[in-house]
């Protein structure tokens, strides 16, 4: 089991190096970077003044000397300071991880609170008009522009009914607010956001669930505790139900980077200062240090996401065990 | 997106939309308490909706229109643009200009307080200048202190700048903020407490200027003192009540972030804020959309235009640039593309310039005429397949723009078809600004570009059209050259007299216009809407909030509740 670790571990670095450099390299091959977006066509600059800017943040060096630069401090879990407004950019990204968290907690909350009951229902009546009826719900809520879908229930909850918020995620006047009231201002602006990212993203986990629960109920030991005369709730939690949750664990795993790498068009639509509202603006602006950040601690919970998928799927499987070889 | 969101809210809807007006009690935004000093009509909060953040609240770092924003609001530069684009004193009381344009003296104004309760003087200017002028800081402004030879301050009431040549735009230079030297030299800083925030920030030592504390949490001499920033939330201003031109009325000022304008027109339509920039389609939406707002309409500091490359032997016969001026019918232009929210443009100056000889007239839509010109030029269309040639060569040309500007795409669009019209064959290609700038403009390898000019203020525009401007990164990419004009602008720039000033760019405009190296196309017009329960917003040549401070509520008209601070 260690060495299984120690080599998952070393795997990881090495994945995590590579997708650093990409990274890297794709912002490079970006035409166009920070110095120009920011001063072209302005004629009030001059071009001495741009290559005195561009010497400023180094990148008069090439490339691979900026990598080395950047990957020498990062190590350091110093990920530099954005170009936007010289913060340092692990700050940038800290202050919006509660932010960010909280939304995808509460998406994937409901997600999971909808997703199963309707893919258990969708398999334990395969092919019924209710199967046919809840999958059409699900990929019409999967095919949905989700900025469109956005829109409209803003239109409809915030205009025409004038229930819910538009935007944001606190009211102007959060700060005199007592306790209670600041929660219940919050949750009134989540409601919105949390809606539309639950329902476009309820197809993946419900089908997911339904084929996964048609597999199994359809194999031998199932069909044996139903014939020893088990009541078929009891079949059906115990036997059949418990089994589908081993995919799941892999699924969880997988959706880890989702809870911090925020929807760009998604919280930009919202107002939402989260995280992928940060990296949109990073990236349209060639912020690389933000974009290197970002995309580093992304990449991380993936590859930890494998890694812990993995390690959970051998504590909830029977079946799974890791042989030292 | 916003056109076809606009077009599926059929008019049942907008009736719809009329009819939920939820009526919403006041809300409270505490502030301090009342006391003496107040006006009556001081009171209320405005809430501005922006699409981007602020980034640095720091005049000399500060490259984004929403800092600036902000910035201006709190700090106060030496001098000003006044209503009518005359150059005014703020800090500045007066100023000379002596040796023949090389020395500018300032004489500031005493008495003036630091939000925090610090004297301002002019030491504070000699420090903000520093800092412009330090290359470890990265400012896009300090090329425009170029010509500055040395600042002195022979008292602390005095500011004395020299130039190795006279600049006249040079006035505009010390409109920038000045930053307070007490807070940016000090050893540690700790955001001090605001109404926003009871609590002081934590102290923290100050390592340099970029990431100095104090650029979050600014102190200023202007009308307004920061309160609070929330990122990618909101910005929040306090009217400073020790403000030199006495106090804004409008107690808040919060600047909150939407990036999406679709977004911010529904937060409009929920009246939940004050003011808001339109897009031409949503100017042009059903009047219940603005039963509380009041719309307004003037031309912007910009135009768009059509630009040739003079280098490109097809486009060095002025007969065939006319012909091109002349077949575009820019009333239609405007019409499609701005929904007829902008005006037809005769030169490189805005209408609201003084710069602007309003006496120009532009050459009237003509296809005969352009159809003439060419047949003159040479260019015939012998095979008839509707397309010009010359010696066999059939006249085509590519009009590039860049990508994600939607207007200037329809542009194209729009003028394919005009130029079509008299036999051009015109292709469209639209490529990404960086890409453009590098593959097409740097080298020069473009043949017409549709392309836009935000200006300043002040009419100078020696960098777009002088002729040793024509170089690498430079802006007179067309490579217009015109000995006359040359010698115009430097004589622009060198004269302080606004008289003199304004006949020498008023015979520019006459000649780029006659020149043609590019056809101007339009002014589009800044369509902001405010809230119609302030009062004093109107439109100047200097735009819209010029006289923000003394825009206010009447009492019973108020939204927000507030409690006004006292004079201090």
């Amino acid at each position: 089991m260690g060495r299984y670790l120690l080599r998952r571990l070393l795997t990881l670095i090495i994945l995590l190096l590579g997708i650093t450099l990409v990274t890297f390299a794709v912002m490079q091959l970006a035409p166009g970077g920070p110095i120009d977006l920011a001063t072209d066509m302005s004629a009030k600059i001059s071009p001495e003044m741009k290559d005195r800017l561009n010497k400023l943040y180094g990148f008069d060096q090439p490339w691979y000397i900026q990598y080395g630069n950047w990957l020498a401090r990062s190590v350091q879990f110093d990920f530099g300071e954005s170009f936007k407004d010289g913060r340092p950019v692990i700050d940038k990204i800290l202050e919006r991880v509660p932010n960010t968290l909280l939304l995808n907690v509460c998406t994937m909350a409901l997600i999971f609170l909808f997703a199963i009951p309707i893919g258990a229902v969708s398999a334990l009546r395969q092919n019924s008009l209710i199967d046919r009826g809840l999958g059409i719900f699900v990929f019409v809520g999967f095919s949905m522009p989700t900025f469109w879908f956005a829109l409209i229930l803003m239109l409809l909850f915030g205009i025409f009914l004038g229930w819910l918020p538009v935007s944001g995620l606190r009211s102007l006047d959060y700060g005199e607010l007592s306790a209670t009231g600041r929660l219940l201002d919050v949750a009134q602006h989540l409601i919105l956001p949390v809606l539309t990212a639950a329902f476009t993203g309820l197809a993946f986990m419900s089908r997911y669930t339904r084929v996964a629960l048609l597999e199994v109920i359809r194999q031998d030991y199932v069909r044996a505790a139903a014939a020893k005369g088990l009541s078929p709730s009891r079949v059906f939690w115990r036997h059949a139900f418990r089994n589908t949750l081993i995919p799941m664990v892999t699924l969880l795993g997988l959706m880890l980077p989702d809870l911090i790498g925020g929807a760009f068009i998604f919280e930009t639509i919202f107002a939402y200062p989260g995280l992928g509202r940060l990296g949109m603006e990073a990236m349209m602006s060639r912020d690389y240090p933000v974009v290197m950040g970002l995309g580093t601690i992304v990449a991380f919970l993936t590859l930890l996401g494998n890694l812990l998928a993995d390690l959970g799927l051998a504590i909830v499987d029977p079946r799974v065990r890791i042989v030292s070889s | 997106m916003s056109g076809a969101f606009r077009r599926w809210l059929a008019p049942g809807f907008a009736a719809a939309l009329a009819a939920c007006d939820t009526p919403r009690a006041p809300t409270e935004l505490a502030t301090h308490t009342a006391g003496a000093g107040a006006d009556s009509r001081d009171g209320d909060v405005f809430v501005e909706a922006s699409i981007g953040d602020a980034s640095q609240l720091n005049p000399v770092l500060a490259k984004d229109a929403s800092s600036g924003d902000i910035n201006d609001l709190v700090y106060s530069g030496l001098l000003r643009y006044g209503p009518d684009l005359q150059v005014e004193g703020v800090l500045a009381e007066r100023w000379d200009v002596g040796r023949g344009g090389l020395e500018i003296t300032f004489h500031l104004r005493r008495g003036v307080r630091w939000h925090d309760g610090v004297p301002f003087s002019s030491a504070d200017v000699l420090y903000t200048y520093e800092k412009l002028r330090d290359p470890k800081v990265p400012t896009p402004y300090s090329s425009e202190y170029d010509l500055v030879k040395e600042v002195r301050a022979p008292d602390a009431n005095t500011v004395v700048v020299a130039y190795r040549e006279p600049f006249a735009p040079a006035l505009e230079s010390w409109m920038m903020g000045v930053l307070p030297k007490h807070v940016y030299e000090a050893k540690s800083f700790a955001c001090p407490p605001t109404p926003c925030r009871p609590e002081a920030g934590p102290a923290k030592t100050v390592e340099d200027f970029v990431s100095h504390p104090a650029n979050r949490c600014p102190i200023g001499t202007g009308p307004y003192k920061f309160c609070e920033w929330r990122t990618d939330e909101k910005v929040v201003l306090e009217a400073n009540p020790d403000y030199f031109e006495g106090r804004p009325h409008i107690q808040r000022y919060i600047y909150r972030v939407i990036p999406d304008q679709a977004v911010q027109f529904l937060e409009l339509r929920r009246e939940s804020v004050d003011s808001m920039g339109l897009r031409p389609d949503q100017y042009r939406a059903y009047d219940v959309f603005f039963e509380a707002y009041r719309k307004y309409r003037y031309p912007s500091f910009s135009y768009t235009y059509l630009g040739f490359n003079l280098r490109k032997p097809m486009f060095q016969d002025r007969r065939v640039r006319l012909a091109v001026a002349r077949a575009i019918d820019k009333d239609e232009l405007i019409e499609g593309v701005l929904m007829g929210l902008g005006r037809a443009a005769t030169g490189p100056f805005p209408p609201m310039s003084w710069a602007y000889d309003p006496g120009i007239e532009d050459f009237a839509y003509d296809l005969e005429e352009a159809r003439r010109l060419l047949d003159e030029a040479g260019w015939k269309d012998s095979d008839g397949d509707g397309i010009r040639e010359r010696d066999g060569v059939p006249f085509r040309f590519e009009v590039m723009t860049n990508q994600g500007n939607k207007t200037r795409e329809l542009t194209a669009q729009v003028l394919q078809q005009q130029l079509r019209r008299i036999g051009l064959d015109v292709k469209i290609r639209i490529v990404e600004w960086s890409a453009f700038i590098q593959h097409f403009v740097e080298p020069r390898a473009f043949e017409v570009v549709i392309l836009g000019w935000s200006l300043g203020r002040d009419p100078d525009q020696y960098l777009i059209w002088h002729s040793s401007q024509d170089g690498e990164g430079k802006y007179n990419f067309v490579g217009y050259r015109n000995e006359e004009a040359d010698a115009l602008w430097v004589k622009g720039r060198t004269t302080f007299d606004k008289a003199e000033r304004e006949k020498t760019y008023r015979r520019i405009h006459r000649l780029i216009h006659d020149d043609l190296p590019y056809v101007f196309l339009y002014y589009p017009e800044a369509t902001p809407v405010v809230h119609r329960r302030f009062e004093g917003p109107e439109v100047r040549p200097a735009g819209l909030t010029w006289n923000f401070i003394r825009w206010f509520v009447p009492a019973e008209k108020r939204r927000y509740r507030t409690q006004v601070s006292a004079n201090g």
